[in-house]
């Protein structure tokens, strides 16, 4: 995509058209031939730091310097290795796009304050090695890089990643030495109120705590259209429906949707996880498909799962399945559908 | 509504938790070898889930009879031929080798109705339809479910009958068809991707059923919680995941 930008210039040329008889100069390219230059890997990614920028105030002035600890670990780690595996397979090493530093910042905010420093390193080398360079590199992975990251430290480091690491009394910020919301639910079901939940002010992994941070950087990454709309859109839906019903036929008590809404990752999962573009559904359909499935199963796995939230779990599966939901939405072409070829 | 919520309990155990190819990976070789295209991989998944099936159905009623220890027919024969005796009838040893002749059995019925009805499918499978016969997921199911079978009682700890033993293989087909229809689609997609020389064909297969597996953790102790929510009183211990959590060595 930067060949036209590097192409040689064509002045060379012209002083010795002059001499020549001028040919007929023809190119030939496959289409598209008007793209919009705006929508640039650079730009989306520069969208999604901004968008970050939120949670990384709330981290900050949640969880102080062990925060920028963990993004600064894990965001470095994921250039360093970029570049090397970019190097180690010969090719251009994508640096200056900022989708790895994305993938490491993005792998920093789900993981808890008080995760050792390799945790991070280990997730970030994984998400970019295995998440994304054995795939052939930008936009060809799989799996979004981050979670495969993050799923290799959880089942490496389960003392370090797991529940029990949220609770942790040497830590020295009292306030934030309890479990998390979701695993005081789970243990003991203790329940916290909304308010906090809402503002962060709970303990958590670092990026995840503040639900108004992930709405308000989610909205902006939807309105700039780097992410789809459908997906945050349907998931919060197929969340809020599917707990919904049963507290509006038993009443609420306790733990409400709005509480399921609010608490873990699920909104930073459904705007910036599950929206990436590479690792989400083309189809419109597809998209709300890819939605819906990710917000029953985080449900699934939070309600029955031995685990407290599935965030995680549940978009490393729906990227499995994406391909098998694109080939099941292919939309119908005005004129009706395109014959097969055989 | 208590059997209701065993039999899902053993469904969603057997397809999800103990997938067969990303919690024990067993049937590694077509879940590469014929992952390629999605509809030979549903057309493998389905054969294999009917084949499981069929097998489990046989392998269950002979080892309940004939083979396991104690088994009433041995027995029976045994004390015609030598009146009086109190041995204990033990035809265990042979459980492999019957357990070979049966699945060798329920893959020709199967190939021969391919062969008759699907003659497309039948020479997109070529080699591997026969060589189901030689799946470890179908001779693992038949072995799992000989550990619950036992006529005496309190011979093994958990006893299957019949019923459990067919859904537990129908599920344990039905795990290996979902993993294998994931992984074709992911291998379509791959086709599209610059994945390195030396990782391309079962090398990333194997990383992406790698990650599958990581993600399949997810469903962990689902199958218990469930049993709890639909019967409160329903005891934890009898989960079949527990039982059969031990990998094969």
């Amino acid at each position: 995509m930067t060949s036209s930008a590097s192409a040689p210039p064509t002045g060379g040329t012209t002083a010795t058209a002059a001499a020549r008889p001028r040919e007929p100069r023809l190119t030939v390219a496959p289409g598209p031939h008007i793209a919009d230059r705006s929508l640039t890997t650079q730009r989306m990614m520069a969208d999604v730091l901004l968008a970050l920028l939120p949670l990384v105030a709330v981290a900050i002035a949640q969880f102080r310097q062990y925060a920028l600890f963990q993004i600064a670990v894990a965001t470095s780690a994921a250039v360093i290795a970029e570049w090397v595996f970019a190097r180690m397979r010969g090719r251009p090493a994508t640096l200056w796009d900022g989708s790895a530093a994305v993938t490491g910042l993005i792998l920093a905010l789900s993981l808890p304050a008080t995760a050792p420093w390799y945790s991070g390193a280990v997730g970030a080398i994984v998400a970019i090695g295995v998440g994304k360079a054995m795939f052939g590199g930008l936009g060809q992975n799989l799996f979004n890089p981050a979670m495969v990251g993050r799923a290799f430290a959880m089942i490496a480091f389960p003392a370090a990643l797991g529940a029990t690491a949220y609770v942790n009394p040497t830590l020295g910020l009292d306030a934030l030495s309890g479990a998390t919301p979701l695993t005081a639910l789970k243990m003991s079901g203790n329940v916290t109120p909304v308010l906090p939940l809402v503002l962060g002010m709970t303990n958590g992994a670092i990026g995840e705590t503040s639900a108004l941070a992930s709405i308000l950087g989610g909205l902006y990454l939807c309105a700039r259209r780097t992410a789809s709309w459908e997906i945050p859109a349907g998931s919060i839906a197929a969340l809020l429906i599917a707990t919904g019903l049963p507290a509006l036929v038993r009443g609420v008590s306790g733990w409400s949707p709005l509480h399921d809404l609010c608490a873990g990752a699920f909104l930073y999962g459904a705007f910036f996880i599950a929206t990436d573009p590479v690792t989400s559904p083309l189809t419109p359909n597809g998209k709300w498909i890819f939605g819906i499935g990710y917000g029953l199963l985080v449900l699934m796995i939070r309600r029955l799962s031995g685990y407290p939230e599935g965030v995680m779990f549940a978009v490393l599966i729906m990227n499995a399945l994406v391909p098998l939901i694109n080939r099941a939405t292919i939309p119908v072409p005005v004129g009706g559908p395109v014959p097969s070829p055989k | 509504m208590n059997y209701l919520a065993t039999v899902l309990m053993l469904a969603i155990a057997t397809a999800l938790i103990n997938n067969m190819v990303f919690h024990f990976f067993v049937g590694c070789c077509p879940f590469i070898g014929v992952s390629r295209k999605l509809d030979m991989a549903f057309g493998m998944g389905a054969a294999v889930t009917f084949v499981v099936s069929i097998a489990a159905l046989l392998s269950w009623t002979f080892t309940y009879f004939i083979l396991a220890p104690g088994a009433p027919l041995t027995t029976w024969l045994w004390r015609l031929l030598r009146p009086g005796s109190t041995a204990v009838v033990d035809l265990s040893i042979l459980n492999y080798l019957v357990y070979i002749f049966v699945i060798a059995w329920a893959v020709q019925l199967v190939e021969m109705y391919v062969r008759k009805f699907f003659p497309a499918l039948y020479k997109a499978f070529g080699v591997f339809l026969p060589l189901i016969t030689t799946n470890c997921v179908i001779l693992f199911t038949c072995l799992e479910i000989m550990k619950h079978v036992g006529p005496v009682p309190g011979s093994v700890p958990d006893p299957w009958g019949l019923d459990k033993a067919l859904i537990y293989a129908l599920f344990a087909g039905i795990g290996f068809l979902l993993a294998i229809v994931i992984m074709a689609g992911l291998r379509e997609e791959l086709e599209h991707c610059d994945v390195p020389a030396s990782l391309r064909g079962p090398g990333i297969t194997l990383v992406i059923a790698g990650i599958l597996a990581l993600a399949f953790l997810g469903f962990t102790g689902m199958d218990s919680s469930l049993a709890r929510r639909l019967v409160p009183t329903a005891a934890p211990a009898a989960a079949p995941s527990a039982a059969s959590a031990e990998r094969p060595s």
